[in-house]
């Protein structure tokens, strides 16, 4: 159950999204995440949903997959529609049960945020999902290269990223195991209040670090056999090179500015 | 060739309580040496010391001819003295097999047309092609070990230590490591260095180390080693399975060779014992 968790992991593919430069990608999603925060109509939001849903068909893998990237912040997303429904005054009140008062603008609020979240996580996850790890920090590494030189550790974060990454499988199979095993000694997880079940969390936690810090020990001297020394004088197994495809998809770049800009003026 | 004299090592200040106390061992090119000793015997300290992951306290190490504790060497140590581990989780750095071969040349600055020629290449010693696309979480701890012997082949060491790679292993994936390993050996004529707590796989070998708290207390062929057997059960060891039949066979009185560690050999032994009782 814990393995359905699919933020951050790569779906391999020769898609046409899959085949664009990470650079170009990553530069989309900020432009997409930015462009996300000023769209505050209805008529924005669908402009938005539109095109996320082309760009999944582009990338040829199943809605379903994409859409399980959400669950993890599911939680997140109940409680800011809730907050949002809850403390947003003006328009029509719906009604009222003390405190509380639902209005009309509350609603639509809440509404308008909840869509802005699941397209920030599903536009990110895209990104994600059709992006190697190597290939995303690649180009982060490649788009933070000019920083280097007022002391910005492109690679080194570059690298971090990678092995986090890498790792979340691995580290979710064995938060699994450990749960397992600790279930099989009698450990409760399921009952009790939030606080009680947080503690609970403890025997899970303790072995899981412990275990992570000496992955990070044996990845060290892996990768210290492999000669690794940093970034300098590093070669790239995958060459990046901008070609025609990238260029065609930031054309649609301003089409989505003008798009958004639009709605906001017609409706 | 890789040369140990006299090294000693001790993971604190303190050398009373060495880990490695004045070792002296020489492998030579192409062979297959594999080193056994229970845990905590200093096995896989002295394999680390062969890439300079770790250095000396006292005593040198020389690999092909370089001295390990210089830094400007230390690079080319590493390329020419390869290290695969046991947990092949724990080596893998990439999310997708043939990036992850790279990763060793990548950090050795080989231009990218060649890169992908000798990842394709080391796939394919491992038998390992079909899957340079797939994700290393999907495949199976044997295919995952596969995967990190090849990140090293990848990089043409001249020498691959490997340090206890089936211990995580199920019966099916030993098989397919020790395949690998021998055809490296044999067919690649690439130096293997095998730490391993299993008998049968040290009796694959060309020699067996034997070690015990941090000292080598035997050095010679298997065949040599294992009918030691009193001496290896001393040391917390054990022989293989078949050299263990044959000495209770013995025991029960039946004239069998005692110098067996193969299982062919001892279906023929077994054979011809049958043969000459039913005659």
């Amino acid at each position: 159950m814990i393995r359905d968790i699919t933020l951050g992991q790569y779906f391999p593919g020769n898609s046409v999204i899959h085949r664009l430069d990470p650079r170009i990608k990553i530069i989309w999603t900020f432009f997409y995440i930015v462009l996300l925060f000023f769209v505050n109509n209805f008529w924005g939001f669908l402009v938005y949903v539109v095109f996320t849903a082309i760009i999944i068909r582009l990338t040829k893998i199943k809605p379903k997959l994409i859409f399980r990237g959400l669950r993890p912040v599911l939680f997140l997303l109940l409680f800011t529609v809730i907050v949002n429904v809850f403390m947003t005054g003006g328009g029509d009140v719906l009604f009222k049960f003390g405190f509380l008062t639902v209005t009309t603008e509350g609603l639509k609020f809440a509404g308008l945020m909840a869509m802005r979240l699941i397209l920030l996580v599903t536009g990110t996850s895209i990104l994600t999902f059709t992006t190697s790890p190597i290939m995303l920090t690649d180009g982060i590494e490649r788009l933070l290269s000019p920083l280097a030189k007022i002391g910005v550790p492109a690679h080194a974060i570059a690298m971090m990223m990678t092995i986090a990454i890498r790792f979340i499988p691995t580290i979710l199979d064995e938060t699994d195991k450990i749960m397992k095993a600790q279930k099989a000694r009698g450990a409760d997880f399921e009952s009790g209040n939030i606080i009680k079940r947080a503690k609970a969390m403890t025997p899970i936690l303790i072995p899981l670090f412990i275990s992570a810090f000496r992955r990070a020990d044996e990845l060290a001297t892996a990768m210290e056999c492999r000669c690794y020394h940093g970034g300098e004088g590093r070669t790239r197994f995958k060459q990046l090179k901008i070609r025609k495809l990238d260029i065609i998809s930031l054309l649609f770049a301003p089409l989505l500015l003008a798009a958004v800009v639009a709605t906001k003026y017609i409706f | 060739m890789i040369k140990a004299e006299n090294v000693t090592f001790s993971y604190s200040d303190d050398l009373s309580v060495p880990v490695l106390d004045n070792v002296s061992i020489t492998v030579a090119d192409g062979s297959f040496v594999a080193v056994l000793g229970h845990n905590g015997s200093g096995k896989s300290t002295l394999a680390k010391h062969f890439n300079a992951i770790l250095l000396p306290s006292g005593g040198k190490v020389y690999v092909f001819g370089q001295d390990t504790a210089k830094k400007n060497a230390l690079l080319d140590v590493r390329k020419k003295v390869g290290m695969v581990f046991q947990n092949p989780d724990n080596q893998i750095v990439a999310t997708v097999v043939e990036e992850d071969v790279a990763f060793g040349l990548e950090n050795l600055g080989v231009p990218s047309d060649e890169m992908h020629e000798r990842v394709g290449k080391a796939l394919d010693a491992v038998q390992m092609s079909e899957f340079a696309k797939s994700a290393p979480h999907n495949l199976s701890g044997g295919q995952k070990q596969r995967v990190a012997i090849a990140g090293i082949i990848a990089m043409r060491p001249r020498c691959i230590v490997l340090d206890e790679p089936t211990a995580m292993l199920d019966p099916s994936g030993r098989r397919e490591i020790m395949k690998t390993i021998k055809t490296l050996n044999k067919d690649m004529g690439i130096t293997v260095v095998l730490i391993t707590h299993y008998m049968d796989e040290a009796a694959q070998a060309d020699r067996v180390i034997v070690m015990d708290s941090g000292k080598v207390c035997m050095d010679d062929c298997p065949k040599n080693i294992f009918t030691r057997r009193e001496e290896l059960l001393a040391l917390g060891l054990d022989v293989p399975q078949v050299t263990e039949l044959m000495h209770r066979l013995r025991e029960k009185g039946l004239r069998v060779r005692e110098d067996i560690i193969y299982t062919d050999e001892c279906i023929e032994e077994l054979v011809s014992l049958l043969e000459e009782k039913y005659d």
